[in-house]
């Protein structure tokens, strides 16, 4: 911004130092000062382009010009006194997310810009080709110069709802490396690991957000168990007949850590804690549980409860029915589940017969139950899942014979 | 990928003598840029080991030893737990590290094994519930 007059272009180069950066540190090392190096870059590619245009602009201009570098070779105090890099890594985190791109850009872009991944390792990532994925990036980044989007962190009101967005991209790309959507692996740990450091990352950038630190309260509660979500042949393995011996308590200590962070923080917040907050305590219940019969389901249930009130949602609700299913008996679970059925909105979901299915198998009605598992596995896409799901009816409906 | 790293034990970390003020301030910088590098995972330094125990097994056998231990150079005086995406990166990360002590010493990278994916049998519609939240929260948002 000090050394050329045009914001834009100021912005263009920033960006580009930083993308720079992004490209030669994982292979040339972290440079002593980044803040420094990037300010450097920058200021080093700006003197370049001004030299460069200075044989297409009038004399008069010249002037301007060699004024402006000699400013830049002057010391940068105010770069010396805070923290260009981290500044410019949450301006360059908030422009990526920007609401105004498309979701799949805006992940594409911050994997590009921040995670640095090639396009070429989120192509692989989200299973679409290579020139998909150059093409997101280059539409999203057309759409946001033609948007005129600023390069800064966003103030005020403005801020919590940018940051809402940010959060969504950190946790897709989670989502995506822990339930993949497609592909032959169930998850992929190392999509996982990059939305995880973004999480701290913006932790560290973001430190007063408790929605920031329950996102990463949640990514490190659920990145615990990722060793144990599939068995040998790549199959989902429920939580509750996961080996616990195996969750990385590790990372649990760090996601019961952040939780509490978020809590603190978000402590006297008129309409209680966030989402993300919400769900961390949720993964924070089975995490504290040392057998899956140690369970705190009551406390599951209140807190898809507050969720529920937070996100109004069909399927915040169903996971409600579970928990109070467990806490209170299946005769409670179903009455809630049965009243989803009549909503009507969780027709097309299979985890609505799945549910009614095992509920009714708790109570003994074996013949309900089959139908509710053949129907929950016609509506399946997953193969594995489906298959689980026809075993299950095919097992209630011997039941039901022999009763 | 995960690697531990070991600073490795000198005659001052194993005699007890309190560290030198400006060794600590710059490590605390430096583990703070870890943190918000996203790439500290956990980190503790280690008492001499003249408060530790050693316990030999052989065969049914078990024998407690009292520290001190002689082989200083091969003790661990701190560890971290790193993730990161390569042992390159651990290794740029560990040149930016100030010196742990005032004598020259070692730094020591080793590769965690990652868990091994196994387990048991799964009833679908839990685990469906638990992802089609999240992925319906994330649309809803």
């Amino acid at each position: 911004m000090r050394l050329t007059r045009d914001l834009g272009r100021a912005e263009d180069l920033a960006q580009d130092a930083l993308v720079a950066a992004l490209e030669t540190w994982p292979a040339t090392g972290v440079p002593e000062r980044p803040g420094a190096w990037l300010m450097a870059a920058a200021r080093n590619r700006a003197v370049d382009r001004a030299r460069r245009e200075r044989r297409f602009q009038p004399r008069r201009d010249e002037l301007a010009q060699e004024a402006a570098e000699r400013e830049a070779e002057a010391p940068d105090l105010d770069a010396a006194l805070d923290d260009p890099f981290g500044d410019d890594l949450l301006r360059l985190l908030f422009v990526a997310c920007h609401p105004v791109l498309p979701t799949e850009g805006r992940v594409a872009l911050t994997l590009r810009l921040l995670g640095g991944l090639s396009t070429d390792e989120i192509a692989r990532a989200f299973l679409v080709p290579e020139p998909t994925v150059a093409q997101r990036i280059v539409r999203a980044k057309r759409t946001l110069a033609e948007a005129g989007v600023p390069f800064e962190v966003p103030v005020g009101d403005e801020l919590a709802a940018r940051l809402a967005s940010v959060l969504e991209v950190v946790y897709l790309v989670f989502n995506e490396g822990y339930s993949a959507t497609a592909g032959d692996d169930l998850t992929r740990p190392e999509l996982c690991q990059d939305a995880l450091q973004l999480g701290r990352i913006l932790a560290g950038l973001a430190p007063r957000e408790p929605e920031v630190h329950g996102l990463v309260a949640l990514m490190e509660l659920q990145a615990s168990r990722l060793a144990t979500r599939s068995d040998a042949a790549g199959a989902p393995v429920l939580l509750l007949e996961q080996d616990r011996a195996r969750w990385d308590r590790l990372l649990i200590g760090r996601g019961l850590a952040a939780l509490a962070r978020a809590e603190a923080l978000g402590a006297g917040h008129p309409e209680g804690p966030g989402p993300y907050a919400l769900q961390a305590a949720i993964a924070a219940c089975h995490a504290r549980a040392a057998t899956a019969a140690a369970t705190d389901w009551s406390g599951i249930a209140a807190l898809y409860e507050a969720l529920a009130r937070r996100v109004p949602s069909p399927v915040v609700e169903l996971n409600r029915a579970v928990a109070v299913g467990m806490a209170n008996g299946p005769a409670a679970g179903l009455a809630l589940a049965d009243a989803l059925a009549l909503d009507g909105r969780l027709d097309r979901y299979d985890l609505l017969p799945a549910v009614r299915g095992d509920l009714l198998s708790r109570l003994g009605r074996h013949g309900e139950a089959a139908a509710e598992f053949e129907r929950a596995a016609s509506l399946t896409q997953n193969g594995p899942v489906r298959a689980l799901l026809a075993a299950r009816g095919a097992e209630a409906a011997r039941r039901a014979g022999e009763a | 990928m995960r690697v531990m790293v070991m600073v490795k034990a000198t005659k001052d970390s194993e005699n007890g003598s309190p560290p030198d003020e400006k060794i600590l301030t710059a490590m605390g910088r430096f583990n703070e840029e870890l943190v918000k590098a996203g790439v500290m995972l956990a980190g503790e330094g280690l008492q001499p080991s003249a408060r530790g125990k050693r316990v030999r097994f052989s065969g049914s056998s078990r024998t407690v030893t009292d520290g001190p231990f002689a082989e200083t150079k091969e003790l661990v005086a701190g560890f971290w737990l790193w993730q990161v995406k390569s042992m390159e990166e651990a290794v740029e990360w560990v040149r930016r590290c100030p010196n742990p002590f005032n004598v020259d010493s070692d730094i020591e990278i080793r590769q965690v094994f990652e868990a091994e994916d196994f387990g048991d049998a799964l009833t679908p519609e839990m685990r469906a519930a638990e992802e089609r939240m999240r992925a319906e929260l994330s649309r809803k948002r």
